[in-house]
């Protein structure tokens, strides 16, 4: 049974994992721009999500109410000010822009919050579990945190592929010249797709800073785990990307359980061998 | 009465360094259709450009309904009335048939072009409606392509080589719809490599060669010998 236990904690995780995975993969598949201050922007998000608790005494995940629109805001001034001028043929200026962007986005928590880890509190929820079988135990708040994952997806799936405004973002993808022709604006349509990206990242953001402690520099590690997801799920796939969540989750929890010192060093393996096995991930999108 | 609905004056046009249109004029009047001819590398396709907006780098005038539009990017010119078919079709492969004829309608222009008028107009779209673009032949690729330009109801249809790369019998069908095409109406510009058959379904023509005017009218109005020299320079 702790295997069972082992295995079902790790699929919980691995929601997390998803949502970091998945603004990640919107980002890219709309506009090709590898983000390498996703994980900053998360765990500034954790930051936003503290400072709005502190001031106004909601609980966490009532916070979101907040961090979500002004994330999203936010999401739309950074594409519109910085990213949309780095977007062109060469793919090497956006990727400097955002390795920028990280440095500062850490710097900038570090000198206004310290380098004390902190936490956001979600009282009882944090430690209340049901058992689902003799041995196995599971939390309300990881089961909440895979049940949001799996929301995020569909609502995203919905969006994309029954939406007027996920039109737009497959078409500007395809050949956003053409899309031009048909009176897109493909700064705004980068613009709602960060936007999107960033509502998401809120979301993970506080699920992060409820699960565990943050400090300034824990953001490059989450995007390691983001991009995990994605490769191992394949790019451009969001349900893939949920099941490369999930198995990051697991390794992870597998290794743990061998030494604890393993977990993060499974997760990394198994990413490695997908990589070397399935170099397009295991759900790659067909027309990709 | 003819009304005036296109007007391009001295307009020059480059690629990088290079010129490519070295001060094109033309007028348009409003429910006609103008056929443009030359050779491979004249300018056509690069007129078209300038005029749907996809063209930043230009000089002169482009007057359309009186308002100059020349400063224009392409998502602003269409909003104004100008859509643009382009060369290759360039459907959106990751959207199906219907998808793309709804992102032709993204901008919302009043007027008689709708899904079931598209429909009603190609009824093979109809059925394939859900099937993704790339599934389709080229001739249906391209009345999908003609569609999407439809959708935004336009005032002036831009129509890149239609015929290119498609079978002699596909081309036959599709020109046969033009008059359905442009009959409420509407103008149209058309770039065509089948000059026979541009300056048959043209009102007005205009010969490019090496970015400039070689010879412009009425096609009735010239021998044959007349726009063959045009044509190549002669």
């Amino acid at each position: 049974m702790t295997w069972v236990n082992i295995i079902i904690q790790g699929i919980l995780v691995g929601g997390l994992y998803a949502l970091f995975a998945a603004g990640l993969s919107l980002i890219f598949g709309v506009m090709r721009l590898v983000n390498i201050a996703h994980g900053d922007l998360i765990v500034a998000v954790a930051y936003l999500a503290w400072v709005i608790v502190q001031v106004t005494g909601l609980h966490p995940l009532l916070s979101l109410i907040l961090v979500v629109p002004t994330a999203m805001g936010f999401g739309y001034a950074l594409q519109m000010g910085i990213l949309n001028r780095t977007l062109g043929r060469d793919i090497l200026p956006p990727l400097l822009v955002t390795f920028g962007l990280s440095v500062i986005i850490q710097n900038g928590l570090l000198s206004i919050f310290t380098a004390d880890s902190r936490k956001l509190n979600a009282g009882t929820l944090e430690i209340a579990s049901f058992t689902a079988l003799p041995g196995v135990n599971i939390g309300y708040l990881p089961l909440l945190q895979f049940v949001v994952a799996i929301a995020v997806i569909m609502g995203l799936q919905y969006l994309f592929y029954r939406t007027a405004l996920g039109r737009a973002f497959r078409a500007t993808s395809d050949d956003s010249d053409t899309a031009q022709l048909m009176g897109l604006d493909r700064r705004r349509v980068f613009a709602w797709a960060m936007a999107l990206c960033l509502g998401v990242v809120a979301i993970a953001g506080v699920f992060l800073g409820v699960r565990a402690n943050f400090d300034p520099a824990i953001g490059p590690g989450r995007l390691i785990f983001g991009f995990e997801a994605v490769i191992i799920g394949g790019l451009g796939n969001l349900w893939g990307t949920l099941a490369g969540g999930v198995i990051l989750g697991v390794a992870q929890a597998i290794g743990a359980h061998i030494n604890p010192g393993w977990q993060v060093l499974a997760g990394h393996l198994v990413f490695l061998l997908v990589l070397a096995v399935r170099p397009r991930g295991l759900f790659p999108r067909m027309d990709g | 009465m003819s009304e005036m609905l296109l007007s391009v004056e001295n307009l020059e046009a480059w690629y990088g360094d290079a010129k490519v249109l070295h001060g094109v004029s033309f007028e348009l009047n409003k429910g006609e259709v103008l056929a443009l001819i030359g050779a491979n590398g004249a300018g056509k396709s690069t007129l078209l450009k300038c005029i749907c907006g996809q063209l930043p780098k230009k000089t002169g005038r482009i007057a359309f309904k009186g308002e100059d539009i020349h400063k224009l990017v392409a998502n602003d010119v269409v909003r104004k009335g100008i859509a643009m078919v382009p060369e290759g079709r360039r459907l959106f492969p990751s959207l199906s048939v219907e998808e793309n004829l709804l992102l032709g309608g993204q901008v919302k222009r009043p007027g008689p072009w709708n899904l079931q008028a598209i429909y009603g107009l190609f009824p093979i779209l109809k059925e394939k409606c859900d099937a993704p673009s790339t599934s389709l032949s080229g001739g249906q690729q391209q009345m999908v392509a003609i569609g999407r330009g439809l959708m935004s109801n336009p005032d002036l249809i831009l129509l890149d080589e239609l015929s290119l790369g498609l079978a002699p019998i596909v081309i036959k069908d599709i020109y046969a719809l033009l008059p359905c095409i442009v009959g409420n109406g509407l103008t149209a510009i058309l770039v065509e490599q089948d000059v026979t058959r541009a300056l048959a379904s043209a009102q007005q023509f205009l010969c490019v060669q090496e970015g400039r005017i070689s010879l412009a009218g009425a096609p009735d109005a010239f021998t044959k010998d007349q726009v063959s020299a045009a044509y190549f320079g002669m």
